[in-house]
């Protein structure tokens, strides 16, 4: 069963519209952290339902309603997705006057909206749509495990399947994350993300959804060959042995992959394996980041799939990448992992 | 590879609540009629003397030592470490196997309790707090501890839908086992009480002040708990080279969406109607074959009419024989989908149905009554679990025997 | 009633609405301004805030919370 992205859609620190080629211009972000360039909500979601919702919602529940537009579909067969923290303004919120007010007169929106699962709701909720709903919270293999649902409900006969993911920074989030040393010092930009040296990365945050369809359509994007994670491994050797088996599977060399994506954070750590590996197994390809233009962030893979999804479509590598279009755009495969943990792979191609 | 008829047998079970600190207990206390609901004692909450909970009855320290996690490990882990063990002991699966294991737990705050007692001093100064009491915040992170302790690393995931996770995470690892992609699901959730969850509920007026009376016309509400349960899921393959009898087959399975308000259900029950008739379609099954109901029956007025309803219009008389066991163990949220599958998988193995307890007026609306007797006596074929959720998430399980 | 009509706005987040646009009639529920049972929670909590007021039981809600006017009879009336 092959899996077809049928449309894409985000609401990130670039702009993702779909009627200008894809990151013509870009955002640029001093220090170490990106923001959601946000669209008119009210273009996509019930403006009575828009009231309650804070940003993630909001962010979440609008890339869901404007991929559906793209494909033109209005009810989709399924709706899975994953969010690493899930709601956190409105976690912080309800803990703040929990905290505050010393338990007494609190309200429930904010707890209700803390639900993780919230976002996916909000649009089975928006969509009428009483169909299979989940939302996967497993740190950087959340979005890779609402993808592997999505496959699999293919798979079992399901049409169409969308798919996403969401997460936001929040003040509390960045403060706490910022005393775990998460996040560069320096006063760089975004664009110079992989030549600031040292320790650390710049925050992310965002929403992607994918409709994905198990027939061709025209305009589909690209289809999802592959799909592959790998948790904690040993070793760096560990990681090459995931990689090539992961292609041998797909019945690919690694001669066959004409784009590397990869997770490139501008950690000097986690960096290096990136490096290693593209030395040792992909000595020819051109490869590219992501991470400088979304941020760091569990769910940023699908930000990475939306960028790879359109480079297919659009046939044609945006200048910011600085590097040579290769002579072919058929195969990219996208590597990530997030703190060395979590580690995935997304193969895609043409369509 | 996915074949969408490939058997999922469930070789091992695990539970902690209120009611037993594993499935003796916890059958010991189902059978004597014993609820595990009492006076708040590990919370350090306003509602200390006025709502009433189902804790388990071991502390942290406790916990810790049980479990061979260090200190100031978030409770929701402790639990999940505790009650998966025991799941993969009883299924005889040595955690160096060569099986392709997952694990894939549900939970709704993850370590939040931790983050509970780090956020006043952080609110106070953003400097301030030990870093340790919020590094596990994540749901993914409670997980992690415990795939790490029971040395699975194949495959972890963490479904969060609120009071239906539990049973998410088990039938994604049915499913995982159908298309080839695990040999092995130790699946479920865990869930541990903790200030934010019970001022979150209290501020939507749902909470009993007195013990709950699911599916009683005179219902006020639900009691929280906490807990954890697991199933472990195998494939034929493994199953036959265990050599030992599985306690029963996972049939049917199915999620449906209410799609109606953010925590209200409807009143028709669109969503676990849906739930319902799906997992009977899996299953191949007609709503007669169903011999036993293990119903969500939180014993709000609104959960409890909206699932006797949907039941109304997919049964006919006579009704299975049904009860809420969290009438014993209270809503152990996240992982009251898990708790529930294990009570249900223990029904089919020992034709057990479980009494409903403080039932004295049925639900007037409704043709049918909870039970109120445990028994022995009848033969259970197939036990469907109901687990609804925030966000009209519904899911229903059937288990079968094998 | 201005008062009130500017808290419920308030605190119910009714980005479209002006205070003034709430009759003094107008059901708050369903057809009229549309709210919902969790802003009935939340008009429950602004009762207790703004007028240290407690509902005593929740059959009251949909009587006192019909308009705008309801609420501000019960208030008056329960005011010390």
């Amino acid at each position: 069963m092959k899996a077809y992205i049928r449309s894409a859609a985000i609401v990130a620190p670039q702009d993702g519209s779909a009627g200008t080629p894809l990151l013509r211009q870009v955002l640029t972000y001093t220090g170490n952290r990106l923001t959601c360039a946000e669209p008119d909500y009210n273009q996509f979601i019930d403006p009575r339902a828009i009231r309650r919702m804070s940003r993630i919602i909001k962010m979440g529940t609008a890339a869901a309603m404007q991929c559906l537009q793209l494909a033109d579909v209005q009810m989709p067969g399924a709706i899975t997705m994953g969010t690493a923290y899930g709601c956190l303004e409105d976690t912080g919120v309800f803990m703040k006057r929990m905290v505050e007010q010393h338990e007494e007169m609190l309200t429930p929106t904010s707890f209700i909206q803390s639900t993780h699962n919230t976002i996916s709701a909000q649009i089975a909720l928006q969509l009428q749509c009483h169909a299979y709903n989940n939302t996967f919270v497993h740190r950087g293999f959340s979005f890779e495990s609402a993808l592997l649902d999505a496959k699999m409900l293919l798979e079992e006969g399901q049409k169409q399947v969308l798919t996403g993911a969401a997460d936001e920074i929040t003040p509390y989030s960045f403060s706490i994350l910022q005393r775990f040393g998460l996040y560069k010092t320096d006063p760089g930009n975004n664009i110079d993300l992989y030549n600031r040296p040292g320790k650390g990365t710049m925050a992310g945050e965002g929403a992607a959804f994918f409709l994905l369809d198990s027939s061709d359509h025209p305009g589909n994007y690209a289809i999802v060959d592959g799909l592959h994670t790998f948790y904690k491994p040993a070793g760096i050797e560990t990681i090459w042995e995931n990689i090539t088996q992961f292609l041998a599977a797909n019945e690919l060399q690694p001669g066959d992959i004409d784009l590397l994506v990869t997770g490139r954070n501008g950690d000097a750590a986690g960096d290096k394996i990136y490096a290693e590996m593209q030395e040792a197994i992909f000595p020819e390809q051109v490869a590219i980041g992501f991470k400088f233009l979304c941020g760091e962030y569990p769910t940023a893979s699908a930000f990475a799939l939306w960028m790879a999804a359109r480079i297919l479509k659009e046939q044609q590598l945006p200048a910011v990448f600085g590097v040579t279009q290769p002579a072919s755009l058929r195969r990219v495969l996208i590597y990530n992992h997030y703190e060395q943990i979590h580690h995935s792979l997304m193969l895609l191609r043409a369509c | 590879m996915y074949s969408s008829n490939a058997a999922v047998y469930v070789g091992g079970l695990g539970v902690v609540t209120a009611i037993g600190n594993n499935k003796a207990e916890c059958l010991a206390s189902l059978e004597a009629g014993k609820a595990g609901i009492a006076g708040i004692t590990l919370l350090d909450t306003i509602h200390k003397n006025t709502l009433p909970v189902a804790e388990v009855k071991l502390s942290n320290q406790e916990l810790e030592r049980r479990t061979g996690l260090r200190a100031h490990t978030s409770r929701t882990a402790l639990l999940s470490v505790l009650a998966a063990r025991e799941a993969l002991e009883d299924a005889g699966i040595s955690s160096a196997s060569e099986w392709r294991m997952g694990f894939i737990s549900a939970n709704s705050v993850g370590g939040m309790d931790k983050t509970e007692n780090f956020f006043p001093g952080f609110l106070a100064n953003a400097n301030s707090g030990h870093l340790r009491s919020v590094v596990n915040h994540e749901c993914g992170a409670v997980t992690e501890i415990a795939a790490d302790a029971l040395r699975i690393q194949h495959f972890v995931s963490t479904i969060s839908t609120a009071c239906s996770s539990g049973a998410n995470s088990i039938f994604f690892g049915a499913r995982m086992i159908r298309h080839g992609l695990l040999d092995i699901a130790v699946a479920g959730g865990t869930d541990a009480l903790t200030k934010f969850t019970l001022n979150g509920f209290n501020t939507l007026q749902i909470l009993d002040k007195e013990w709950c009376m699911p599916f009683d016309e005179e219902r006020r509400g639900l009691n929280l708990g906490e807990g954890a349960g697991y199933v472990v899921l195998m494939s034929e393959k493994v199953m036959q080279s265990l050599g030992k009898q599985p306690y029963c087959k996972l049939t049917g399975w199915a999620n449906a969406n209410d799609a109606h308000h953010q925590t209200a259900s409807s009143p028709e029950g669109a969503g676990s109607f849906a739930a319902m008739k799906g997992a009977l379609d899996m299953s191949g099954l007609a709503a007669a074959d169903i011999s036993y109901i293990n119903l969500h029956g939180t014993g709000t007025q609104n959960n409890d009419i909206s699932e006797g309803t949907a039941i109304q219009r997919l049964f006919s008389a006579p009704y299975p024989l049904m009860s809420s066991t969290k009438s014993f163990t209270g809503h152990t949220l996240g992982a009251s989908g898990g708790v529930e599958a294990v009570f249900s998988a223990l029904s089919v193995q020992q034709n057990l149905v479980y009494p409903n307890l403080r039932l004295h007026t049925p639900i007037q609306a409704l043709p049918f009554a909870a039970t109120t007797e445990f028994s022995r006596a009848h033969t259970v074929h197939h036990v469907l679990s109901n687990s609804f959720g925030f966000g009209g998430n519904c899911s229903s399980l059937i288990f079968s025997k094998s | 009633m201005s008062d009130l009509k500017a808290q419920i706005v308030a605190q119910l987040n009714l980005q479209h609405v002006k205070p003034e646009d709430i009759g003094d009639d107008m059901p708050l529920f369903a057809e009229g301004l549309g709210l919902d049972s969790i802003d009935a929670l939340e008009l429950i909590v602004l009762l207790q805030q703004e007028y240290k007021l407690k509902l005593n039981n929740a059959e009251e809600g949909p009587k006192v919370f019909r308009t705008v006017r309801t609420m501000a009879e019960y208030i008056k009336s329960h005011q010390a």
